[in-house]
């Protein structure tokens, strides 16, 4: 009896001494970040330079904020040390049941219910706002919101072609987007050929450079393709910039003509828009279309990208991110494959591309730097690569929540009026990149579901699947 | 000596050199019709470089490698990019460190291995898209070829896991399966019953075997198994340095003094003593 009860007690003993232990580690470690800190603060923040009354410059020393700051990361590093202590004594759980579909994480849950809803929000945004906001001119504001949304939305469905599902990192994405812009506002301003006929050449312009870049990239894998393909983005900016005789060079194609309803066009005259269907003749007519175009257009991207999953193309492209050695033993032409997927990308951004131009009428290289890939690629590894809702999702937090950061009225009530909540934007952007990498290193959805099913259909955890060499 | 009468693989000076290593050298063998072909010597005689050069992972630096196909299609393997080696000549292999696509489930492994049939009713995509042609057909039989694969493999209740999933055995069989699925004419197995318990090593056997007298698939293998070389093998070729020091039936290899030589490094009148201690 007394042999039974020893251990126990023992055992009981053992954990009272590592919990006093961990409390002293977790101080220790708190005490170490609140230091790094306040190293970090020292040139940073502690000092504040000002004009003094004679336009002097005047330093003014802000240790307040230093020491606030300091016992902040303090406070925090404390909490996490013992949640994330008590979190590590716990019995791990199974591997197994991270594909169990009742184990599902909540955002999991949501791509499976939350599709309808998704959809059922983004074909009648116009109408809702409209609602909400009580006119059409008041309403303007939301709609291009929406509009610059879905677009960064099928840019990452067609970035996820080649990153998500082919596994090849493509960090020159924005030249297919600026190949697809330019296409359709030099098509329409020297030829003037409407923008339906552009838009599927623009589309296979696009495709035409992804299989140029394609053929040098082929051999290259990982790192090497990257930096090849960023240079490959910047290369298309530098000659939209240099190029002036046909490209006007810095100051851009401007006086693109505007969409028109499948020929007639958007204005106030006899044969526009309003007058042939009745109404009254207002300016939101043409953006409210414009935003069903592009939301038309994002969904035949997803149509397709599903559709292609489906097929030996798609399979191929999985195949090919998760062993190339063992594709070419299987009599699957590589080179083809990959041209075929950065060709596939390069088309709808191209789309894209020419959408953007006929929204803005203005095309410019300043709009396509590399900032735009690295946001698009962003919205790619946020969403879960090759997962589309994921994708989805990715775009409306990364361009929706910096609008949403202009429009946040109470924070003025915290910090005071001088406060602007939208300069923060890339602080804020960067610290939810960096939480996603500590929880979600695999982006929000990070299941992928298998393209065919003998009898069942389960969710394949993302530990398994491979990120391609690239 | 049906290797000599017909034979599928015809290696003739095949040499392969790394700068200044020469990892094969002049080495010829025959593979025949609906044999089983082992491949063995010591570690780093060039077996494996030889299966690289066979399923074209590697140009030879000299040397001609032929297959000849049932119908009198010949195609020399040297000059074949690697994925028309397996497309066009069927030749299939594995992998002596498994490689699957870990990441998608079994049955589509099996899929991506009929690839080209696949993509042509799909009418390369274009027609797979739109929904229109075969393709639908064309996947339902891909699947049911998937699926007598699956049930030979014993690998029917896992079809919808992620290879990834899968005991190290049974990703073994996975593989063998997957390659089989393009239709091989010739099947390379890079040490198929490397990490297999006895009991999976003999169901290997019996898979092997059904794959030669059923489906009349000629089948080349690597192997240091020496239960599997002897019991399957109807000849048996041995590298050692890059060079073949034996070829023959298993029984002729057994008793060939070079070949105990090369693994057993003892004089000849030591050999009938350690022969015994391992039970060769």
């Amino acid at each position: 009896m007394d042999a039974a009860a020893t251990p126990t007690l023992s055992a009981s003993q053992a954990r009272v001494a590592r919990r006093t232990l961990d409390l002293a580690k977790a101080l220790k470690e708190a005490a170490f970040w609140a230091l790094i800190t306040l190293g970090l603060s020292i040139p940073i923040l502690s000092f504040r330079t000002d004009q003094g009354q004679s336009n002097e410059l005047i330093l003014r020393p802000r240790w307040g904020l230093v020491a606030l700051l300091c016992a902040l990361v303090f406070a925090l590093r404390l909490i996490g040390e013992t949640v994330g202590s008590h979190r590590r004594s716990r019995p791990a759980r199974p591997q197994a049941l991270a594909t169990d579909p009742s184990q599902l994480s909540a955002i999991q849950r949501i791509g499976t219910f939350g599709l309808p809803v998704f959809l059922g929000i983004a074909v009648t945004f116009p109408l809702l706002i409209y609602l909400g906001k009580g006119g059409l001119s008041e309403s303007r504001y939301w709609v291009d919101l929406g509009i610059l949304i879905l677009t960064y939305v099928m840019l990452g469905w067609g970035l996820n072609i080649v990153v998500g599902l082919a596994g090849l990192l493509d960090l020159g994405y924005v030249a297919f987007y600026a190949v697809g812009a330019y296409a359709y506002a030099l098509l329409a301003t020297t030829y003037g050929l409407s923008f339906w006929i552009c838009l599927p050449l623009a589309g296979i312009l696009a495709a035409f450079w992804g299989i140029l870049l394609g053929f040098p990239v082929l051999r290259l894998r990982g790192d090497y393709l990257a930096i090849v393909t960023l240079a490959f983005g910047e290369i298309i900016r530098l000659v939209l910039i240099n190029w002036v005789a046909l490209t006007n060079g810095g100051a851009g194609i401007s006086s693109i003509p505007r969409v028109s309803f499948f020929g007639i066009p958007f204005n106030a005259d006899d044969d526009g828009f309003a007058k042939v269907f009745g109404l009254e003749f207002h300016p939101m007519h043409r953006i409210i279309f414009l935003y069903y175009l592009i939301l038309v257009l994002a969904l035949i991207t997803n149509f397709v990208t599903l559709r292609l999953r489906k097929l030996p193309v798609g399979r191929a492209w999985e195949a090919l991110r998760e062993d190339e050695i063992a594709c070419r033993s299987l009599g699957i032409n590589t080179v083809n494959t990959k041209l075929t997927a950065f060709a596939m990308g390069a088309m709808f951004g191209g789309f894209a591309g020419s959408f953007f131009a006929v929204r803005q009428g203005f095309v410019s290289p300043e709009s396509f730097n590399f900032l735009e890939s690295a946001i698009i690629l962003a919205i790619v590894v946020l969403g879960g690569m090759g997962s589309q809702f994921g994708v989805a999702i990715a775009a409306v937090a990364l361009i929706g929540g910096p609008e949403l950061l202009r429009n946040l009225e109470f924070t003025k009530h915290i910090f005071g009026e001088g406060f602007d909540p939208n300069e923060y934007r890339l602080l804020i952007f960067g610290l939810g990149m960096v939480a996603m990498m500590v929880w979600r290193p695999r982006g929000l959805i990070a299941t992928r579901e298998p393209s065919v099913i003998l009898k069942e259909r389960k969710s394949i955890a993302g530990s398994l699947v491979k990120e391609g060499h690239g | 000596m049906r290797w000599l009468a017909d034979a599928v693989l015809t290696v003739e000076h095949l040499t392969m050199r790394f700068g200044g290593l020469v990892a094969v050298s002049d080495l010829s063998f025959r593979a025949g019709r609906r044999d089983i072909t082992a491949i063995i010597g010591p570690n780093g005689a060039g077996k494996t470089t030889v299966f690289n050069c066979i399923t074209g992972f590697y140009k030879p630096t000299e040397g001609m490698i032929s297959l000849n196909q049932e119908n009198g299609a010949t195609f020399l393997l040297e000059r074949l990019p690697g994925h028309r080696i397996a497309w066009k000549a069927r030749v299939a292999r594995t992998f002596q460190n498994i490689r699957l696509f870990s990441g998608m489930t079994v049955l589509e492994n099996l899929l991506v291995a009929q690839h080209n049939p696949l993509m042509i009713a799909s009418g390369f995509t274009f027609l797979g898209v739109l929904g229109v042609g075969g393709y639908a057909q064309a996947e339902r039989q891909a699947i049911e070829k998937a699926s007598y694969w699956l049930e030979k493999t014993r690998l029917v209740d896992r079809a919808d896991d992620p290879a990834g999933d899968l005991p190290y055995g049974a990703q073994r069989r996975l593989e063998i399966a997957r390659a089989m699925c393009t239709d091989p004419v010739l099947l390379c197995l890079d040490e198929p019953a490397a990490g297999l318990n006895p009991r999976e090593s003999t169901e290997l056997n019996q898979l092997l075997k059904s794959i030669r007298d059923e489906h009349g698939t000629s089948i080349l293998l690597i192997e240091h198994d020496m239960s599997v070389v002897m019991e399957i093998s109807d000849h048996v070729v041995v590298l050692d340095y890059g060079t073949k020091i034996s070829d023959g039936t298993p029984r002729e290899v057994r008793d060939d003094q070079r070949v105990i030589a090369a693994y057993l490094g003892v004089e000849d009148e030591e050999v009938a003593v350690v022969e015994a201690e391992v039970g060769v």
